[in-house]
């Protein structure tokens, strides 16, 4: 039996998701409801379209001169991608065996125990691994779901040797309170497999997705992230151990 | 003399005969670094430019038109020496006597200047219009003596439009620097022989007027040598330094647009050409970098500085003022070297000292093997100006070798050998429309092809609407080829350019190139009729005017073969069409797939099409997908139009592509990359064309709404830039609908 992904839209000029130009694959389905998500249409595990993984393939192939020219390759976003973990599995061994960069662009919540997830990592070049709080009850009360798998699986990485950037979105008022990124970098220093931190800065773009899916977004008061937000957040995570300049 | 114009060069068979190419490649210096070297403008062009930046301003505010000349006809020595300021100037030479004012260019058509002179306040002398009217016939008289009423009645429909019939044809590069090279008495010399050589030809009527053609081409060149004069210039020898060498390829430039108001005036490739000047005299101590960028500085600002009398709808249907004085730069020499110089980058930086502008039309030939130096800063310049277009050399080499310049927007000639007869293009949609009415105009109910059974079904059937398509498609090319071969035949008899062919070999090759638009519509009708359902829609005159489309289906710009194959298979069926009739003078068929800005026009003429488009929307320039239906990235779009076969469109494929900055990637370093990457991939791909905006849908807004704060904004549309507020209101708001690609 050939298994399909349930996909939400593709990308073929990602330049933001991982190093050079990315073929960026947008997978349906979220176990999150971050009170900031971006693309709030994504998040059901129903809409999209299904594709088997030479589908996917045989459009990713079309892209590979640009890859070769940037340094680049696919990265697997969502959504989250590791909902649908075993697809993405079928179709970066492919790409594997075609020589092509993967990424998974994912915020952790899977059992880092589980075989699926491991059978993924053996095909898996770079994690975005997005934590959206250290602090669990905050991540319980801006994700919906607890931070402790999350957590497990970022060790989990750092153990396996996987190569991971660290993406953190900086929200003025709920993701910049200083001890917390003060421990935030605390953890990450213990990490041995740490190649980037990209902090990226809360913005406003998707907000009409909320409004066209008729859902109840809360930040319509917070104001987006400016430079000035994320040096803030910049200075107190890098002063500690941690430099990556 | 000439040994010591010549002096220091590497000799070979470039003495021996006209070959400048052998010249280019025995001499120049390939420059492999960074743009680190590059200065600013020295004072003398920064007080200039502050001049002529008044000068634009005042042009700008009298709707366009500074001053026109309405009683000389323009001729190479016609004026006396202009000067925008004598002191400031260190390449001499303008059209006429004063900056700006422009010069009447009767011999394409009367009708025209006279037209042009009256819708901005100015009477053209009767003297002049009754030598016109009554005792030299133009270009345009000649045409309309021999069109047949089925051709004026498709030029009228708009089924084939932009026809030069009525202004002077363009698109011929004369190989300018031959004049820096050799000096006019050696050219006229070469002239001479090859006279000598037609007059053992038998006296048919190709060597009768070609005999008539060289003999105007000395007359000209003669010319030339004259109104050097009048610059204190002695154009008869060799230019012997850097200063002579450009300022001896402007004024023959210059004579040419003196005698031609052709829509575009192509300079050709000649950077590389004065590097070999520019580097012996930076050797010899002669000059510093200061003096070399001077030169390219303000021989740009006399190129900016070039104007023609138009017509207000022309202006509308161009966008602006445009000239086209496309200069291309880059490329792989034969043997393997880079063919970019230190004045290649000087070019460039002109974009700089001066400001971006849409004039010289900066064309980057674009190869895999470039240096990495030149790639990056190309991709920094059309990050900061978006004023610059690539095409693809590694693509083009194959066809046209190492000495080939672009003509216009997209068009490839070799500089000197071949030249073109332009000739507009081909309304795609509205021919589709035409099949399925039966020959009948959608918008007027006129009959314009000849009548046959019009569609009767409900439902378009995609292989009996195809059938019908390529019915009507062999009426159109047949009397498309046909009256070209008209308008042709007229321009070298009432309106030829003899300054520009005197700068030809005498035995030139000749491209007939003809165009279509609406490539992307077509295709998405008939993958709408095959993949979906499509309902016509019929009026009250029993016409299809109208059509429901249910559900969605594929469409260009999305890497999507089903309907790719449908746009691949439409320019081979359009091209071999072409090749059946009988071309004027033995012109190769050429094909390009271009509208400049023309798409709003021509969507304005056509009904609504079986794709959704209603009637009057415009068009998508070039080969662009239809705007806002690329729905996966700017790289599926670049790889739909890379799989249009060029070898049938050898013309050119434009795309115009528009990237926020962001959508290039985070920061500086990762831009530059990442869009070196992407016309790397693009073009390793078989892409032939691309014009690279980048910048926010907001610049464009704020521009509409405050212009003159945005003098010199910058935008490529369709293989050329233009002023942004130079364009219409419908063209801005058409602009601002285009795809951006804003990926994040």
């Amino acid at each position: 039996m050939t298994i399909k992904g349930r996909i939400h839209s593709f990308e073929s000029f990602g330049t933001v998701d991982g190093p050079g130009i990315r073929f960026v694959i947008f997978m349906q389905g979220c176990p999150f409801r971050c009170l900031y998500c971006h693309n709030p249409d994504t998040r059901s595990n129903e809409c999209g379209n299904l594709y088997s993984v030479e589908e996917v393939s045989d459009k990713i192939n079309r892209y590979v001169p640009y890859f070769k020219s940037s340094g680049g390759g696919i990265t697997v976003s969502g959504g989250e991608p590791l909902v649908q973990v075993e697809f993405v599995t079928e179709l970066f061994k492919k790409c594997k065996a075609e020589g092509i960069h993967t990424a998974v662009d994912t915020n952790g919540f899977i059992d880092s125990n589980s075989s699926g997830v491991n059978a993924l990592l053996d095909y898996t070049d770079l994690v975005l691994l997005d934590i959206k709080h250290i602090d669990d009850e905050k991540h319980k009360s801006l994700t919906g779901l607890t931070n402790e798998k999350v957590l497990k699986f970022a060790k989990h990485l750092s153990e396996r040797k996987i190569p991971v950037w660290i993406r953190y979105v900086v929200v003025p008022g709920l993701t910049d309170f200083e001890p917390d990124v003060k421990k935030l970098g605390k953890f990450i220093e213990d990490l041995s497999n740490i190649e980037n931190i990209e902090l990226l800065p809360f913005h406003k773009i998707g907000e009409y997705k909320w409004k066209e899916l008729k859902l109840d977004y809360k930040l319509y008061d917070t104001p987006p992230a400016d430079e000035k937000d994320i040096e803030k957040v910049r200075k107190i995570l890098f002063s500690g151990k941690l430099n990556f300049d | 003399m000439q040994q010591n114009a010549w002096n220091g060069f590497v000799s070979g068979k470039w003495e021996d005969s006209i070959d400048v190419r052998d010249f280019i490649v025995s001499n120049y210096t390939p420059y492999e670094g960074t743009e680190e070297f590059l200065v600013e403008s020295s004072i003398k062009t920064k007080k200039l430019w502050s001049k002529c930046k008044k000068l634009l301003s005042d042009e700008r505010l009298k709707d366009g038109v500074l001053n026109v000349d309405t009683k000389t006809v323009s001729s190479i020595t016609s004026h006396a020496p202009g000067y925008i300021d004598e002191k400031y100037e260190v390449i001499k030479g303008l059209q006429t006597d004063k900056p700006l004012k422009r010069a009447l260019i009767p011999y394409g058509g009367i009708r025209m200047v006279k037209q042009a002179c009256e819708k901005y306040g100015y009477t053209l002398s009767p003297k002049i219009e009754n030598i016109f009217e009554n005792y030299r016939k133009t270009h345009n008289d000649g045409v309309f003596s021999a069109y047949t009423p089925e051709m004026r009645r498709a030029r009228k429909s708009g089924v084939i439009t932009g026809l030069p019939d009525a202004y002077g044809r363009g698109r011929i590069i004369g190989d300018y620097r031959r004049v820096a090279l050799y000096g006019v008495n050696r050219l006229i010399e070469e002239k001479k022989k090859d006279l000598n050589t037609l007059l053992i030809k038998p006296m048919n009527e190709e060597n009768i007027r070609l005999r008539e053609e060289v003999n105007e081409q000395i007359k000209s060149l003669k010319k030339l040598v004259k109104m050097g004069e009048t610059y204190g210039f002695d154009l008869s020898m060799p230019a012997r330094n850097a200063l002579e060498a450009v300022q001896w390829t402007y004024l023959a430039f210059l004579g040419a647009m003196k005698e031609t108001n052709g829509a575009a005036n192509s300079l050709g490739r000649v950077c590389s050409f004065l590097d070999i000047y520019i580097e012996r005299d930076l050797k010899s101590g002669l000059i510093s970098e200061v003096d070399a960028q001077e030169l390219i500085d303000q021989f740009t600002i006399k190129l900016r500085f070039i104007r023609h009398l138009r017509t207000p709808d022309y202006n509308e249907l161009f966008a602006g003022d445009p000239v086209w004085i496309t200069e291309s730069i880059g490329g792989i020499c034969e043997d393997g070297r880079p063919m970019v110089t230190k004045t290649s980058f000087r070019l460039l930086q002109t974009l700089f000292n001066l400001g971006p502008s849409p004039e010289p039309n900066i064309t980057i030939l674009w190869s895999q093997k470039l240096p990495l130096g030149f790639k990056r800063f190309c991709a920094k310049v059309s990050m900061v100006t978006s004023a610059i277009q690539y095409e693809n050399d590694d693509l083009m080499s194959q066809h046209f070798n190492d000495d080939y310049g672009i003509s216009c927007c997209v068009s490839a000639m070799r500089i000197g050998k071949d030249m073109q007869y332009f000739g507009a293009r081909c309304n795609l949609p509205k021919l589709l429309l035409l099949a399925l009415n039966g020959g009948k105009d959608e918008i007027s109910g006129e009959q314009v092809a000849p009548e046959f059974e019009p569609y009767t079904d409900e439902y378009l059937d995609y292989n009996k609407v195809m059938n019908r398509f390529k019915q009507m498609q062999k009426w159109l090319t047949s009397l498309y080829v046909n009256t070209m071969n008209i308008i042709h035949y007229m321009h070298d008899k009432y309106a030829y350019e003899r300054l520009m062919m005197a700068l030809h070999d005498t035995e030139v090759n000749r491209l007939m190139a003809f165009g279509i638009a609406g490539l992307s519509v077509l295709a998405d009708s008939f993958s709408a009729m095959k993949y979906t359902y499509v309902k016509a829609i019929r009026d009250e005159r029993g016409l299809i005017t109208d059509f429901e489309i249910k559900g969605d289906y594929p469409q260009f710009g999305n890497d999507d073969d089903r309907v790719d194959s449908i746009a691949s298979t439409i320019v081979k069926d359009f091209y071999n069409d072409l090749k059946e009739h009988e071309t004027y003078r033995n012109a190769i068929h050429t094909l390009s797939i271009l509208t400049i800005t023309s798409n709003v026009v021509y969507g304005k003429k056509t009904g609504s099409t079986p794709d959704g488009r209603k009637k009057g929307e415009p068009f998508a320039p070039g080969a662009n997908p239809m705007h806002g239906r690329d729905k996966m990235g700017a790289l599926a779009a670049l790889n739909s139009l890379a799989k249009i076969p060029y070898q049938y469109c050898q013309d050119g494929v434009s795309l115009t592509l528009t990237l926020v900055p962001r959508s290039l990637g985070r920061e500086i370093n990762a831009r530059l990359n990442n869009l070196v990457a992407l016309l790397d991939g693009y073009f390793i791909q078989g892409g032939h064309h691309v014009n690279i905006n980048v910048f926010e849908r907001t610049v464009l807004e704020k521009a509409m709404e405050d212009p003159y704060n945005y003098p010199q904004l910058t935008i490529r549309v369709s293989g050329y830039a233009v002023n942004f507020i130079r364009l219409t209101r419908q063209q801005q708001l058409e602009v601002i609908a285009r795809t951006f690609h804003n990926a994040m």
